[in-house]
């Protein structure tokens, strides 16, 4: 096996007018384009959410701030919330999944391209829905506009008595008609990687990437279910006279957040199992070594997969439950941090003893590492359900899930965007502006979120449109407003940066990282059917031992 | 009942958690630092449970943070790529079972040791005994106040909880059933107890045994609509006497003189009657706070401004100039039936 052989021999290309190339992008069933195209939503989708993190922020800059009203500031957060889960990440890492698995495990493209196309057109109708609640909402006059029962959405604010109109109507039908979008790319995921994967890539020679999104594939096949079921139950309160969640007619309260957490908190693993992913193959390559324990990596990400379902109701320690329900999910909830500290421990061990290159990707994988860490150990705090009484619903559980999601797995996709813009574009990025980009952001984000947990260890609750001064939470809210902007910057640089690159950055050539999985032995970007002959590989590294005919993995493995 | 300090020798028998207890008890002693709200200044048996807890969590935190810290940043020094490179690939390591069972056992036996310190405090708090002279509150959670009865004491009030001290010598802690009349609320005053949610239709509980006098902040922290940020909590305790006094003087049935009774007539002829109560007149509605004792409480609309007559014109006027989204309406009223009404409302001590 040789590069020259798999890849694909460069054709010139036609100029087609404008109205074909939309064509082909909107009725494509290419892995690649579809990728692109989720990944192309969810950025235009991190922009909107992130202006609205920014008022949010601008209105909680000092106490009695009236900068947008209470009605808007809880659509703001209500929004805020749905967009970045729903409508960024999640866009994100089925774009990642769709580009890069079919590369990455030798395939021609996904088991079911048309299933493919119709789950990100699902997943973008939904977004739209949820935006057109803003024009389209108004049941009554004065009322609707965007919905604003915060985006867990807790009965019995959803039912007609609270919420007239019909914004929680267009937040509950995002969510339904996207759900449906991903559950149709998870079975998509896990057909592929199960059936597509090229000769001699057995389960335990793939990349881990691939293992990672499997597991996140199921996640959400498991996951999302039970949030589509709980939708369909709000509707049927809403509009069929049906009495699931309405406490007035002896509904209950506490099953809906039992429903929307078996689904919210596997819902934080499906999203950060794929910037799991992401470190797994970047840490590795700019630290010149394989990765530590893939054997155990493996285990930890399925024993993930099967403890985040049973750790849901950790969101729930102050609902009143019994004290062995509570017991329960303290242990499950810490016993969680077990696999995910051995995978925290290989990526350091992988580290060792290698020669770390800190190109853009892997500044942001060491970020990752630092920020997952805190993350981690603010979670076990809240884990131990009696301290957790004080920070649930403060500022410091805000703090500490935007420290998974913003410093865990944004940092992560920032890496892989930067990691696989050379193969997707065939262009460079521009290293300058990127590590700008990791600077101005790393900033932004510290002084954001890592101040953030102060007003909440001082009793300054989530959700609030304005606090009272003199309970001390002032200067900790000036601090992190002012981090918001450094952070809007960095995203600034970052969007210039993939715009000047695409147009202007060098060629970068098919193997710009020296890299080991089997993406790098196409053409950047790969053809349409990725490589001229499909590849047979002996191990988890095919092209290191392409490169190292003499010293080969698969005489380790 | 568990007292302060009562059990702290037997926390788990180990070494550190005396000192945790210890330092505990010299840090709840002095007055809250940084903040009236302080998670870090317990007042009271349950918050203090909750303080011993978090200050060994995060001394096993802060160990973990700190090893793990510490290896990232010497192998980002230590391994990174020197000006110097030979260019040839480092050593090839695939991994070992010994490290990964060294890093897999230890964390487990962390986990072990944090969930019996968590288990313990849980058992504390929720499954305290309570004593026959309990003082017993129910509170009601509103969009946006909180509604407060004594049932055994037959006083109902709002958004200021009353509550006496409770000590060594002659505890007297506050049990408080939760319940909720539309949304979702959460009852949360870091320095007497961690939070717990008021929920329609699933009555929930919780205790208090404050130690000290003072007025002890908080304010609503489950998102219940539009007014959730002004959904404040004062909770008031008092020396016994002190205590027993304000229950004497909130069962007295309204007085009322003649002089204002042009106020009252407007009171009982609008539709201020149909939300609020004043007992002893025809005022017996349910949506608003009881205002038999209004002119007895330091704020109005659940703390969101101080009970002087000025914001009382104004809340009646305009309640949006105070809380924006509040569910008491405008009342459209000529000054000079404010002004009269307003002098009937002063009368309500």
């Amino acid at each position: 096996m040789s590069t020259e052989s798999i890849a694909w021999p460069s054709t010139p290309v036609e100029s087609r007018s404008f109205v074909d190339r939309l064509h082909e992008w909107i009725a494509t069933v290419d892995h690649k384009r579809l990728g692109i195209l989720y990944m192309i939503y969810a950025l235009v989708f991190l922009m909107i959410a992130g202006i609205e993190a920014t008022v949010i922020r601008i209105q909680l800059i000092r106490p009695h701030n009236d900068f947008v009203s209470p009605q808007v500031f809880n659509r703001l957060f209500t929004m805020h919330g749905t967009t970045m889960i729903f409508f960024v990440i999640m866009p994100f890492l089925f774009g990642f999944a769709n580009y890069l698995m079919p590369l990455m495990i030798g395939a021609r493209d996904m088991a079911f391209p048309r299933l493919n196309a119709f789950s990100f057109w699902m997943t973008a109708f939904g977004g739209l829905l949820l935006y057109f609640s803003v024009v389209g909402a108004n049941g009554l006059y004065g009322a609707g506009n965007a919905p604003d029962v915060g985006w867990f959405a807790y009965a019995p604010l959803t039912s007609r008595t609270f919420s007239i109109g019909h914004s929680t109507d267009f937040w509950t039908l995002a969510l339904l008609v996207s759900g449906v979008g991903s559950i149709g790319t998870a079975v998509n995921i896990i057909a592929t990687v199960l059936c597509l994967r090229c000769p001699g890539m057995t389960l335990a020679k793939m990349p881990l990437f691939a293992w990672l999104n499997l597991v996140m594939a199921g996640l959400v096949i498991l996951c999302v279910s039970p949030l589509t079921a709980a939708q369909m139950m709000l509707v049927i309160d809403r509009y069929l006279g049906g009495h699931f969640f309405d406490t007035q007619a002896g509904g209950s309260a506490v099953i809906w957040m039992h429903f929307f957490w078996v689904f919210g908190h596997p819902e934080v693993y499906v999203l950060v199992l794929p910037a799991f992913a992401f470190a797994s193959e970047i840490i590795p390559v700019f630290s010149r070594k394989p990765i530590f324990g893939y054997p155990v990596m493996v285990g930890a990400t399925v024993a993930i997969g099967f403890i985040s379902m049973s750790v849901w109701a950790h969101h729930m320690f102050t609902v009143g439950m019994s004290s062995a329900a509570n017991n329960f999910f303290v242990i499950s909830t810490m016993a969680i941090a077990v696999p995910t500290g051995i995978k925290i421990f290989n990526w350091l061990a992988t580290m060792w003893g290698g020669k770390i290159e800190f190109k853009t990707p892997m500044l942001f994988c060491i970020a990752f590492l630092f920020q997952f860490l805190v993350a981690g150990l603010t979670g076990i705090m809240q884990g131990a359900a009696p301290f957790d009484w004080h920070l649930g619903n403060s500022y410091f559980v805000v703090a500490h899930f935007h420290y998974v999601i913003v410093g865990g797995i944004l940092f992560c996709f920032f890496g892989a965007f930067y990691y696989w813009f050379p193969k997707m574009s065939g262009k460079m990025y521009s290293e300058t502006l990127g590590k700008l980009h990791f600077w101005l952001f790393l900033i932004g984000f510290h002084l954001t979120f890592d101040f953030m947990h102060i007003p909440g260890l001082l009793g300054m609750p989530r959700r609030i449109y304005t606090y009272e001064p003199g309970r001390g939470w002032d200067t900790w809210n000036l601090i992190v407003t002012i981090g918001v902007f450094f952070q809007a910057a960095g995203i600034l640089v970052f969007l210039g940066n993939l715009i000047w690159s695409y147009f202007r950055g060098k060629v970068a050539g098919n193997d710009p990282w020296d890299a080991w999985t089997l993406e790098w032995s196409t053409n950047s970007p790969p053809p349409v059917y990725n490589f001229a002959s499909i590849p047979e590989v002996k191990s988890r590294r095919p092209l290191w031992d392409l490169k190292h005919p003499d010293d080969p993995d698969w005489e380790y493995e | 009942m568990r007292l302060r300090g009562s059990n702290k020798w037997r926390f788990l028998g180990s070494q550190i958690l005396v000192f945790v207890w210890s330092a505990s008890a010299a840090f709840a002693d002095a007055a809250p630092p940084f903040s009236p709200t302080n998670i870090f200044a317990p007042a009271s048996t349950p918050a203090k449970a909750i303080f011993g807890l978090s200050l060994f969590v995060l001394a096993v935190t802060g160990v973990i943070f700190l090893v793990v810290f510490s290896l990232l940043l010497y192998s980002v020094v230590k391994f990174r790529k020197r000006k110097s490179d030979d260019g040839r690939e480092p050593p090839q390591v695939y991994g070992s079972n010994q490290v990964e069972l060294a890093w897999t056992i230890i964390p487990i036996l962390i986990v072990v040791a944090l969930f019996m310190a968590t288990a313990r405090v849980i058992a504390s708090v929720q499954k305290a005994a309570r004593p026959d002279n309990a003082i017993e509150v129910v509170a009601i959670g509103h969009q946006f106040w909180w509604e407060y009865r004594y049932p055994a004491l037959g006083v109902v009030t709002a958004n200021e909880l009353h509550v006496p001290v409770s000590n060594d010598d002659h505890p007297a802690p506050t049990f408080i059933k939760l319940l909720s009349a539309d949304t979702d609320h959460s009852f949360w005053v870091p320095r007497l107890a961690g939070k717990t949610d008021l929920i329609p239709n699933h009555p929930n509980s919780m205790w208090i045994d404050p130690h000290e006098p003072g007025i002890y902040l908080g304010q609503c922290a489950q998102y219940c609509g539009t007014q959730h940020a002004k959904m404040l909590l004062r909770v008031y305790v008092q020396q016994r006497a002190e205590f027993d006094g304000w229950i004497q003087q909130q069962r007295q049935p309204a007085t009322v003189s003649n002089a204002v009774s042009q106020g009252q007539r407007i009171f009982e002829t609008t539709a201020c009657i149909n939300c609020h109560t004043v007992a002893g007149t025809v005022a017996n509605g349910h949506f608003g706070p009881d205002l038999t004792h209004l002119m007895s409480r330091d704020t109005i609309a659940a703390g969101a401004a101080m009970n002087t007559p000025e914001n009382l014109q104004q809340w009646i006027t305009n309640p949006d100039a105070i809380k924006p989204g509040s569910l008491m309406p405008a009342m459209q009223l000529s000054d000079q039936d404010l002004n009269a009404l307003t002098a009937y409302l002063e009368t309500l001590r």
